[in-house]
């Protein structure tokens, strides 16, 4: 099993970008994701920045794999997305049926992402004929669902097992709209929210995250102390946090390479963890729900 | 398009009754489900089984007008089964289309029943030509309901880069979130309208009247809390209000329904081919006022384009059975983003 580092989904500075990428080339993962894959309007880095940093990342010897915007609005939305889809030279993750048709039209072995809704067998055979190597299950997608996938020859999959779960997609910026901001008019709030911004109950429960237009779940998914139990799963996906990222990736490459304990994970990851655990998903309850360990 | 096949103006069915409602005034098409999770409004109570189909099939086609069936959730591992069936039997009931998300049962419906219209469903979340064209060219689509994000402006080029007909939301309850692309309800309860056919779901939501008010919570996660002068809604669970930074407020969107009537003009200049009004969980009593309304007002504005104008009368009549009587243009207009 592999580990990769999912696209980078918060706004951070230029030299925060820069740093994080600078230290994941010296981290245990095997696939790093690249690209601005949550609200166009962010541009600190533009494609050609990305592709710097994905050669000094495939030269220190991971492979990369450029993602595409889940939501596509405009013509200039679709002329970025047709540069990504035909940069040459790396894997696209295609979050939109749009990038699904540049990418299956031009031949080029693509990811199926998370958005893509790829829910059933049939779905996902139609997906390894377009020319997709590797697809992310629907978040909300649990083991025994799964199990039922019967996922072709030559497809991968690759599972969401930790990070601040992506939730929905909005025209609207929720994080703009916090600051009474127009989403033209944005400010780039989000720079301020380097892990989102945390919505909770009027009773004070962790809730939900804004993340621009994204919205993301308030716990923080894992499925660290589950590893025994992911069969079938080629390479897990760990999503980006603004802090303590080479850590979470320790722990989880240890998890793999049978030097730690998964029923320990969650002690592990109990210090670098940015919130409370949830793992409902996977075991087909709500998403938000937490089992832990110990019910297997 | 010929202006006599432009703003088709199409009805939910969420029953029977509620069919003859909306054929009764006025609507040229009315979209329906069956009775289980092979559409996005799977509520107790509500939809067609095999009895009622059939009749509202001969009473909407008796009277020339259209009946679309929505099978639109995303067949799940295990059951594909259904969904196929669900299929089959659309073909064989002769319904004028069928509104599909899943890329996997669109090509099961081209293979199975080359000569059955499909139209790509909101929940297949297409919102550019693109994605549009991807479904056009691999199972012949010939309508895509937008999903509602797009600002007109955005809308017409789709429009005017695929032969697809474009159908848009008019009326009705509003998503604040890209449809097919929201999971939130299963985070909260399990059930998300991709897999199981609902957001927010009944079984789910519990109604609390307290010392603090009433209160309304999504499988114990408190959604929102209305004070004595406050009526209660519905727990949808965006549009409850939470706390963000200490501040508590409607964080995603209000409770306030859609209503694009007085873009009609710029809807027929743009091409649009059909209307669609939200709701089929709502009473035959509001179809039918919807409808007549809508009815119309599209006929106004296909008689005199230049001189439309939303009648108060027609504003008032829709701002009564609006959710929270409130009302948005959406994502149309751009500033609401």
């Amino acid at each position: 099993m592999r580990l990769s580092l999912g696209p980078l989904l918060y706004y951070w500075s230029r030299e925060d970008t820069l740093d994080f990428y600078a230290a994941a080339a010296d981290w245990p993962v095997d696939i790093v994701h690249l690209g601005e894959a949550v609200c166009s309007r962010r541009h600190l880095l533009r494609l050609p920045d990305w592709l710097d940093l994905a050669a000094r990342l495939a030269d220190a010897g991971k492979e990369v794999v450029l993602s595409t915007l889940p939501l596509i609005e405009s013509e200039s939305d679709l002329k970025a997305l047709r540069k990504v889809a035909g940069n040459g030279r790396y894997r696209v993750e295609a979050n939109d049926y749009g990038a699904v048709r540049l990418l299956a039209a031009a031949g080029a072995p693509f990811v199926a992402g998370p958005t893509l809704n790829v829910y059933n067998p049939d779905t996902l055979a139609l997906f390894r004929q377009m020319g997709a190597v590797r697809w992310v299950p629907p978040v909300e997608m649990g083991r025994d669902a799964l199990a039922r996938m019967s996922v072709p020859p030559g497809m991968q999959t690759e599972l969401f097992a930790y990070g601040r779960l992506p939730l929905a997609y909005s025209a609207r910026c929720f994080t703009a709209r916090h600051y009474n901001l127009q989403k033209d008019d944005c400010q780039f709030k989000c720079l301020d929210h380097p892990d989102g911004l945390n919505l909770r109950s009027r009773e004070g429960e962790d809730f939900l995250t804004l993340n621009g237009i994204q919205t993301q779940s308030g716990k923080v998914h894992s499925l660290a102390h589950r590893l025994g139990e992911l069969t079938g799963v080629d390479v897990l996906r760990l999503s980006p946090q603004s802090r303590h990222m080479g850590r979470v990736v320790e722990v989880f490459r240890a998890l793999l390479d049978g030097d730690a304990d998964p029923a320990v994970a969650p002690s592990q990851l109990d210090r670098v963890i940015p919130g409370t655990p949830c793992d409902g998903y996977w075991l087909g309850e709500a998403g938000m729900a937490y089992q832990g360990p110990n019910h297997h | 398009m010929s202006p006599e096949n432009a703003l088709q103006l199409i009805c939910p069915a969420g029953s029977l009754p509620a069919l003859k409602a909306a054929v009764d005034h006025g609507a040229d098409g009315v979209y329906l489900g069956l009775k289980d999770n092979t559409n996005a409004r799977n509520f107790s109570g509500l939809n067609f089984d095999e009895k009622s189909l059939a009749e509202g099939i001969r009473y909407a086609q008796g009277k020339r007008r259209q009946v679309l069936m929505a099978l639109n959730t995303y067949p799940q591992p295990g059951q594909v089964e259904r969904w196929h069936r669900a299929v089959d039997r659309a073909a064989e009931l002769g319904v004028d289309a069928v509104i599909l998300a899943d890329a996997g049962l669109m090509a099961y419906a081209v293979k199975t029943h080359p000569d059955l219209r499909l139209h790509l469903s909101v929940q297949g979340s297409a919102t550019s030509y693109e994605a549009i064209e991807f479904y056009r060219e691999r199972f012949g689509i010939r309508r895509a309901v937008l999903p509602r994000v797009l600002s007109l402006a955005q809308v017409e080029n789709v429009v005017g880069n695929t032969a697809v007909e474009i159908e848009l939301f008019g009326f009705g309850g509003l998503c604040v979130m890209v449809e097919g692309r929201c999971l939130l309800s299963s985070y909260a309860c399990g059930d998300s309208p991709n897999s199981f056919g609902a957001c927010s779901p009944g079984h789910a939501v519990r109604w609390q009247d307290t010392p603090q008010g009433m209160e309304t919570r999504l499988n114990g996660v408190l959604i929102d809390r209305y004070a004595a002068d406050e009526k209660a809604g519905y727990p949808t669970l965006c549009k409850g209000r939470f706390e963000v930074q200490g501040e508590t407020y409607y964080a995603l969107e209000e409770p306030t329904s859609l209503n694009s009537l007085e873009l009609l003009p710029e809807m027929l200049r743009l091409g649009i081919a059909a209307v669609k009004i939200e709701g089929r969980q709502r009473s035959p009593a509001y179809v039918a006022q919807v409808t007549r309304v809508w009815r119309a007002a599209i006929d106004a504005v296909k008689r005199a384009p230049e001189t439309f104008a939303a009648q108060p009368a027609w504003m008032a009549e829709l701002n009564k059975v609006s959710e929270g009587s409130m009302h948005t243009l959406g994502a149309y207009y751009r500033p609401w983003k």
